[in-house]
């Protein structure tokens, strides 16, 4: 929000302060300043210059001569190009800027340097010119503050702002252009619905800087005839609509609005466009109330009724489009028919045009939940449902309505009919707050001496009954309800800063890591040890993936959360499975052309229980293993056994490769099982999937994923010392002729329960297919060692073993090798 | 006899010196000192020294035999300190030829900077929990005092699954998790990520972490949240940071506050990194709000305590001076080796 300080002024009058010590302090009592603005930092030496006479350029076609009364003795000869200064004119007023001056910008309304541009006396085309007549954009602004600017040249005053200002040539230009203010923005809070208005923050500032503050004062209006005459009006839903003031004005007469109130206007950001509007918006401003006016003559029934619509009614905003309405959604209806969006928009069946006579004005309290709801369903959010939504003083209705007739009165635009129509059947209760000192002081820490406290209530309007046992809360105070509450504000104007830094005491407590944090700590340590680094993806992704992954039809990765409002299709379903997220990743280094590129990840899949989602979904942890260039399906595979070995899963891990992921290369491909379950996958990416994520062919991908919460059931930190073998071991070296289809891993684990006890380890340490091995054969090659703790063994022991494990590889149909 | 001991004995230490490799100096040895050598044959030959003779014969030949033995021991050591000088030089490499790496992988700084939090807290007594990340709107708003209605659901622009399941827009929902355990006093830390509908741009992300702290027990206030901030900000940014708290508004918060740390790059002063302000916002936080404590069945008469919420990334980027956001996402590996 943007207001100008010269209207905070207004308020506080005794403000005296610089921009920056302004926006440091309220920043400091909760008011944020975001940034202000100097509108005349860089405007130096600029008057209001009458032209005297204008003559052609004896050597350019597009320049003229003016001779220019500033205010001094001697006019000011002044060379331009400017379009709009015509030959043979003479007589008007423009802003001037003297040799040694400064303007805010170039004539064509660019971005504005930072310092501004001098001017400096020089020749155009050989004729001296002692300054230069200014546009709006050089004076840092534009046509949409100052609509009546011209198109493009020189600025010139308008007769009614020199008759209102009674300008003359030498006064400054940049008084009289309102350009001698700061625009200061700040951040509100969601809670102080009153500080989105000129009054509310200026109470701030008042009581930051320990200034009185000055309320407007309304004085009554209207004239000698009786607005009930002219209206009736009638709130069927009062739960919906608290409060509803109307008013009427008769013989209107529309016309620009007084500088000093387009200046406020321009300045807060608002475009001044007429008196009738302008009041309007300048009274929105100031009491944070917004209001509609209704072309009188085309309300039939000389009546205004506020009731819901009917399911399936279409109404035309003012806008000129249709909006379908339901029962819920408020309106403003005639005898007949609706005229307006309560608090939304009105209806272009009311709006007023230039020609209008007799104005409504309607001043409203509307239920903000209700205008919220209502603005989403029909699909407009306007300035007015904006403000109505957080919620409004109900004060304010009666207030607003009457400062904006006063304003009517004041500025000419019309004859306000006396008296008011003001709908409130069920005044607001006035919220009263216990006065607990000791609590407030409990809570903050602090030492505040109740007379502080109550010196500190006064500064922002809350007073206190008589035994001083409440605090009374006005009702633009809208987000004061406990001692809480109150205790904030008591510290505001104490001062944050002036508090002490302590630690809590009591009780004292262990600082630690969730057990499964600290699983997680160790696979990230392994994974960064073996070489892959930490990738951070997002969560949600486009449905598209399933096809991308070449996930089937039918599957249950299908199933995803769906979010019913995402920023898009590509980030509409929460992820099933981490490997598009892993491939994105790899894909975007692939196309930097990173070479050796490996990647870890470890974050949440979202498995739904049941669709549609009636419950949270399964937040499955997966950590997720990606690389291409220098690695192997094996090396892979080595990761996981390191981070196994280094969590306490110290059994034998069996990779099953019959297995359905569709996204892995059919033949390389392994489901990782430890006890019986499954605790992943890994595996080199289908090379139909790599060159979806723009791989090219030959480019080998691979993946591993651990379903976290599957592997942290079988985890452990707990180690035991097993003594470092004392006996001789004895080896065995077994070669084998196995046919093709068996796996290794089946022969190992023969071994395995056949070697008992003593079978210390075995090794692979040859594996060939090839020219000297029958067809449809491999030769294996394993080197064991049997060893026992307490004893050196004997041969016969270990040949009993070995006879056991020989029957096994005969069981299998293996042949040993001679 | 005596004088061709002696000759015999300056013949070997001329032949000893003259020597020059190991193998050399062994022939030597069984030339003069072997079985058959030349002094082992003079020892042989006592017998036919004259009895009284045979003492002063005997020290005479073990004086010669000694310094040849000496003479031999000690070309020895020298051949093979040289043998071991000339095998040393020809093993010379070129110390500043490429190192060989183990490649170790890389934190993702934003990790870097959450171990760092965690660390922090851990040490004073904060026990670090996680919360889902998908989450009722019960826990998200309505029991941090944000009923339905209430303009702070607009605020923060929420992703929802339907009605009553969201994508939780804050750590926040973890407190009123952890405090309806009903387990006091609590101390603890919840990082986590959390969704905004805010589109990509280098300081936006519709996903990113937060990490929330919560503190309830008996007489916990204000200033305990101001000093416990304070002892993070210098731990976290150095000791020489200062703090700064601006009165702010948070639903679950009264009073709340706004914290800003002084400029780590300028100390204060105002520089581009922090805008000319000399303070860059951190955090958001305040005292628990007395309806949240009671809608979580916590006695707001007996306990209080306080809340914060960081948010991860941006400490990331301040720390490590990252100048876009969408950076910490992409995982570009030249990224992550810098961390």
């Amino acid at each position: 929000m943007n207001t100008p300080l010269s209207w905070i002024k207004d308020y506080v009058p005794e403000l005296d302060c610089t921009a920056k010590e302004y926006s440091d302090r309220l920043t400091l009592t909760g008011t944020k300043v975001e940034g202000y603005e100097v509108l005349d930092k860089n405007l130096e030496k600029i008057v209001v210059g009458e032209i005297l006479s204008v003559e052609r350029h004896p050597d350019a076609d597009k320049l003229v001569i003016c001779q220019v009364n500033v205010g001094e003795t001697e006019p000011v000869q002044i060379v331009t190009g400017a379009a709009n200064i015509i030959p043979g004119t003479s007589g008007q007023l423009v802003p001037v800027v003297l040799d040694g001056g400064k303007v805010a910008g170039g004539h064509d309304g660019g971005p504005l340097p930072e310092d501004g541009i001098k001017i400096k006396a020089g020749k155009l085309r050989g004729i001296p010119s002692n300054g230069m007549m200014c546009s709006i954009e050089e004076l840092g602004s534009d046509k949409n503050s100052y609509p009546l600017a011209p198109e493009s040249g020189i600025y010139i005053f308008s007769k009614e702002l020199i008759k209102e200002l009674s300008l003359k040539p030498g006064d400054s230009a940049i008084m009289a252009l309102g350009l001698d203010d700061t625009v200061v923005e700040y951040e509100i809070t969601s809670n102080r619905v009153d500080c989105y208005g000129v009054i509310g923050i200026a109470r701030e500032a008042a009581a930051t800087f320990n200034k009185p503050f000055k309320l407007p004062e309304i004085k009554a209006c209207g004239n000698a005839e009786d607005v009930n005459d002219y209206l009736k009006v009638r709130v069927e839903n009062n739960e919906l609509c608290k409060r509803y003031c109307a008013r009427v004005i008769k013989n209107i007469r529309i016309a620009p609005s007084p500088e000093w109130m387009q200046k406020r206007l321009r300045n807060s950001g608002i475009r001044p466009i007429n008196n009738l509007v302008d009041i309007t918006n300048f009274v929105m401003k100031e009491y944070v109330q917004p209001m509609h006016a209704y072309d009188y003559d085309l309300l039939s029934g000389r009546e205004i009724v506020v009731k819901t619509a009917n399911d399936g009614e279409i109404f035309q905003t003012l806008d000129g489009q249709d909006r379908e309405l339901d029962h819920t959604i408020l309106m403003i209806n005639d005898a007949e028919k609706a005229v307006g969006l309560a608090g939304i928009m009105g209806g272009e069946n009311s709006k007023i045009t230039d020609n209008v006579k007799t104005v409504v004005f309607e001043s409203a309290n509307f239920d903000g939940v209700n205008i919220r709801l209502s603005a989403k369903k029909v699909g407009m959010r306007t300035e007015a449902s904006g403000i109505f939504e957080k919620g409004l003083d109900p004060a304010n209705a009666l207030n607003a309505i009457n400062r904006a007739c006063e304003l009517v009165e004041e500025l000419n635009c019309g004859e306000v009919v006396g008296g008011v129509i003001d709908v409130y059947p069920e005044p607001e209760e006035t919220v009263k707050v216990k006065f607990e000192p000791d609590r407030i002081n409990n809570l903050l820490g602090t030492d505040i001496d109740r007379e502080e406290m109550k010196r500190i209530f006064s500064l922002i309007g809350l007073s206190l009954d008589e035994a001083e046992e409440n605090v009374i809360v006005p009702s633009f105070r809208r987000d004061l309800h406990c001692m809480a509450d109150l205790a904030e504000e008591v510290l505001r104007f104490h001062g944050y800063d002036k508090i002490e830094s302590t630690l809590p005491i009591g009780e004292s407590t262990t600082g630690k890591l969730s057990y499964k944090l600290r699983i997680d700590q160790a696979a990230r340590n392994v994974a960064e040890l073996s070489g892959f680094s930490h990738a951070m993806t997002y969560a949600f992704e486009s449905p598209k993936v399933y096809d991308k992954l070449l996930i089937p039809e039918d599957s249950k990765l299908r199933e995803a959360v769906v979010i019913s409002n995402p920023l898009g299709e590509d980030f509409s379903i929460m992820r099933t499975q981490p490997v598009n997220a892993m491939l994105t990743a790899l894909s975007f280094n692939y196309n930097r052309r990173n070479a050796d590129v490996r990647l870890y990840d470890m974050a949440n899949i979202y498995l739904p229980k049941s669709l549609p989602v009636t419950e949270l979904p399964d937040e499955r942890e997966q950590l997720t293993l990606g690389a291409y260039g220098d690695i192997d399906f094996f090396s892979m595979k080595g990761v996981v056994e390191e981070l196994f070995e280094n969590i306490g899963l110290n059994k034998k891990i069996h990779y099953n490769p019959v297995c359905e992921y569709s996204f892995l290369h059919p033949n390389r491909k392994a489901e990782i099982v430890y006890e019986g379950v499954k605790l992943g996958y890994l595996g080199e990416i289908h090379p139909v999937v790599s060159e979806n994520y723009d791989f090219k062919a030959g480019v080998r991908v691979y993946i591993a994923v651990l379903d976290m919460p599957s592997v942290i059931e079988f985890t452990s930190f707990d180690r035991k010392y097993e003594g470092i073998a004392k006996y001789p071991a004895m080896t065995r070296d077994i070669s084998m002729l196995v046919p093709k289809h068996i796996l290794v891993g089946d022969i190992e684990d023969m071994i395995g329960q056949r070697g008992g006890k003593i079978l210390e380890a075995y090794k692979l340490f040859d594996i060939y297919e090839g020219s000297q091995v029958q067809e449809g054969y491999k030769s294996v090659a394993y080197s064991l060692t049997f060893r026992a703790k307490d004893r050196t063994l004997t041969d016969d022991e270990v040949g009993q073993a070995m006879k056991k494990i020989l029957n096994g590889l005969q069981g299998m149909n293996i042949e040993l090798r001679s | 006899m005596k004088d061709k001991l002696i000759k015999m004995t300056e013949e070997a230490i001329e032949k000893i010196s003259e020597s020059s490799s190991l193998n050399e100096l062994n022939d030597i040895r069984v030339l003069y000192l072997g079985k058959k050598g030349h002094i082992t044959s003079v020892m042989k030959s006592m017998k036919d020294v004259a009895p009284e003779d045979r003492p002063a014969f005997g020290q005479l030949v073990n004086e010669a035999r000694t310094k040849v033995e000496e003479a031999l021991d000690e070309k020895k050591e020298a051949l093979q300190k040289a043998e071991m000088e000339k095998k040393l030089a020809e093993e010379v490499i070129d110390v500043t030829l490429p190192a060989k790496r183990t490649k170790v992988g890389h934190g993702h700084p934003c990790q870097i900077a959450l171990d760092e939090v965690e660390r922090i807290f851990v040490g004073m007594g904060y026990e670090v929990v996680e919360g889902p990340e998908v989450e009722w709107q019960d826990y998200n708003f309505t029991k941090l005092n944000i009923p339905e209605g209430h303009p702070a659901r607009d605020e923060q622009d929420t992703f929802y699954i339907n009605d009553e399941i969201l994508l939780r827009s804050q750590t926040s929902p973890v407190q009123a998790r952890v405090m309806e355990q009903g387990k006091l006093p609590i101390r603890m830390i919840a990082p986590g990520r959390v969704f905004r509908s805010d589109n990509i741009d280098a300081t936006h992300s519709p996903s990113f972490h937060q990490i929330e702290g919560l503190v309830i027990d008996k007489h916990i206030t204000m200033t305990d949240l101001k000093g416990t901030l304070d002892e993070f900000a210098k731990e976290l940014f150095g000791p020489e940071t200062k703090t700064r708290f601006r009165p702010h508004h948070f639903p679950f918060t009264e009073p709340s506050a706004e914290v800003d740390v002084s400029c780590f790059k300028c100390g204060g002063k105002g520089c581009r990194f922090c805008k000319g302000e000399g303070w860059i916002e951190i955090l958001g936080c305040g005292m628990v709000h007395p309806n949240v404590l009671e809608m979580c069945g916590i006695d707001p008469e007996v306990y209080s305590g306080f809340a914060f919420g960081v948010g991860l990334e941006r400490i990331a980027l301040l720390k490590y001076e990252i100048d876009d956001m969408r950076l910490l996402y992409e995982n570009d590996q030249r990224f992550l080796n810098q961390f």
